[in-house]
């Protein structure tokens, strides 16, 4: 069946993967710093970057794209910036792509992180602190060792919810061959076009593998995780 | 060691439901802060541990100023250099004992290390649980970790919050010798709280008795524990700390004989190492009076005093104290009693105590005074 794959179809999933991947890393230590924040820290207006934080899910994600290509865009405030600084241009590029789908993630991983920090017992960090631990020793030794099987499960959510994106890619970078186009939005053509049901089949398939597979990866890691964590 | 702490720290919530206002000093080598729960020791150690900051004040040990609010001084906590053992000891659950263990060791510098590991393990008689989870220790184990855990950070100062509330009799009995030992052979300067009487009469050299965040009343063992302040005077906790030495065991009848200048004390059998001394717990309920020879009773504990004091309790009772060979004995009797002995100060009486009376707790051994 592999060998029935068309070059686009390979390219759609390679993409796929690869927007997936960077999505999840990228965001991993912004959404530790959010997490935490909003797990231990008390401020004025920690609703407002909590719901923030949240809106890409509950909004459409086709309004989440198009806020994207409004900020991001060759002509919107960010993405000129970005443009004429950098040289980096998002719209319509497979980082692009990364971009929205990290943004996608982001309440999903933050989420999982901030459930496991909140878990913690954090009269532990301050037995640390007693043994000499100055705050980024104990985080690194208590917090972050702690936090694992929480953070693995974020990432994977993440992971997962680049994967299945579709309104919010298709919107900020279009449907491009070789470029942006993932699996969801290669799917999506192939029933556009007649007769294409058997390639959308074909990808939906390699799509249930490879969800299936993160599934299994995240599993065996966060029980690992936990057995190293809180022993047998 | 000299531990010099003045503070103020308003709690609770909405602020000033209740004002910690505490003041001491301590030269002793284990300072007991003692009183009833919520009367504000753990927030105390809290505060000389640096976990929480106080309001006003000043915390110092020795020459080291480690809180002082007109001077703007706020060590850190992981800089004070105090060992803190935790009521549920908190163990990070992550790391193997021995992980545990050498957790704070890893933080202090070199030349400030001056225990290790092989005599902390020792001591404390963990050599097996090294390689353990501390999940699958037991409540006496996990503790044994925590105090080696607490000392392998090499402190100047080990706070000890309560160490043993959360285990049974039992457990308690085989880990109070252990913390003797830290302060008998490693000469360790603790402060140790607790609301357990027989906890603080073995260990205490100083104790200050708090109530509703104010020192009450502070002094040795047997000034706190014999004071006439009305808290403890009128409570069922009142007596004395002897110091006895281990004369003879005696397994068939169950009993372990100590000597005391006043007579010859019988209490329930025990390990404790013959001519070794002893802190002898006494309470003023368990104590009987007798004029002249007692007879045929079957009380076997007679110690020889003179009646020093006579006071009347509010509820009723009388407080009589006595001198037995300069150490003091306090003896709770009735009115009635009183009356019909025709006690006087200055009377010579036989105290008399029931061997029962004696729980396997409220004696262990001691170097001190």
């Amino acid at each position: 069946m592999f060998d029935a794959l068309t070059q686009t179809e390979w390219e759609a999933i390679r993409l796929s993967l690869r927007i997936a991947t960077v999505a999840m890393i990228a965001s991993l230590p912004l959404g530790v710093a959010v997490a935490f924040i909003l797990a231990r820290c008390r401020f004025p207006g920690r609703t407002i970057v909590d719901g923030i934080v949240h809106l890409p899910l509950v909004m459409p994600p086709v309004v989440t794209g198009y806020l994207l290509l409004l900020l991001f865009g060759r002509r919107g405030p960010i993405g000129a910036w970005l443009e004429s600084t950098f040289g980096i241009v998002l719209a319509f590029r497979w980082t692009g792509a990364a971009l929205a789908c990290a943004i996608m993630g982001f309440p999903l991983m933050v989420r999982a992180i901030r459930l496991s920090i909140e878990a913690i017992d954090s009269r532990l960090e301050a037995a640390a602190a007693t043994l000499g631990a100055h705050r980024m020793a104990v985080f690194a030794t208590i917090t972050l060792p702690l936090m694992l099987p929480g953070l693995i499960a974020g990432m994977l959510l993440a992971f997962a919810r680049a994967l299945g994106e579709f309104g919010a890619t298709i919107t900020f970078v279009g449907n491009i061959p070789g470029e942006t186009q993932t699996i969801p939005t290669a799917i999506y053509t192939f029933i556009q076009v007649p007769g294409g049901e058997f390639d959308a089949l074909r990808l939906a398939v390699v799509s249930v593998v490879i969800a299936f597979g993160a599934l299994i990866a995240s599993d065996v890691l966060a029980r690992r995780a936990r057995r190293k964590v809180f022993g047998q | 060691m000299s531990l010099s702490v003045h503070v103020e720290k308003r709690l609770g919530p909405a602020g000033g439901s209740f004002t910690l206002s505490a003041k001491f000093e301590s030269e002793g080598r284990v300072t007991s802060l003692f009183g009833r729960s919520g009367a504000g020791k753990s927030t105390l150690v809290n505060l000389i541990a640096g976990l929480f900051r106080p309001d006003s004040g000043a915390i110092r040990i020795d020459d080291t100023t480690l809180f002082d609010s007109t001077a703007s001084i706020d060590v850190p906590a992981h800089k004070r250099r105090i060992g803190y053992v935790f009521q549920e000891g908190r163990l990070f659950p992550h790391f193997s004992v021995r992980g545990n263990l050498l957790y704070g060791h890893r933080f202090t510098r070199k030349q400030d290390r001056w225990t290790k590991l092989d005599e902390i393990v020792d001591l404390l008689g963990i050599a097996a649980l090294l390689d353990r989870r501390p999940a699958s220790l037991s409540g006496g184990e996990k503790q044994r970790v925590a105090i080696g855990r607490a000392l392998l950070s090499s402190p100047r100062l080990l706070l000890m919050d309560e160490p043993l509330a959360a285990l049974d009799q039992e457990r308690k009995g085989e880990i109070l010798p252990y913390i003797e030992r830290l302060r008998d052979q490693m000469r360790m300067p603790i402060v140790y709280v607790s609301h357990a009487v027989d906890e603080v009469s073995r260990l205490a050299d100083t104790v200050v008795l708090l109530d509703a965040g104010k020192v009450i009343a502070k002094g040795t063992v047997n000034d706190v524990l014999g004071s006439r302040s009305e808290m403890i005077a009128e409570g069922p906790e009142a007596g004395v700390v002897l110091i006895a030495t281990v004369r003879v065991h005696d397994q068939v009848s169950g009993l372990t004989h100590l000597a005391h200048p006043a007579g010859d004390l019988s209490v329930p059998l025990s390990s404790l190492a013959i001519g070794s001394k002893v802190r002898v717990r006494v309470r003023a309920r368990d104590v009987a009076l007798a004029v002249g020879e007692p007879g045929r009773i079957s009380i076997r504990n007679r110690l020889a005093g003179t009646v020093s004091d006579i006071t009347d309790m509010t509820r009723g009772g009388v407080a009589v104290r006595l001198d037995i060979e300069g150490d003091p004995l306090i003896a709770s009797v009735t009115r009635d009693a009183v009356r019909d002995l025709d006690l006087k100060v200055g009377d010579p009486v036989t105290a008399l105590i029931k061997s029962a009376a004696f729980d396997p707790l409220s004696f262990g051994n001691t170097t001190w005074p």
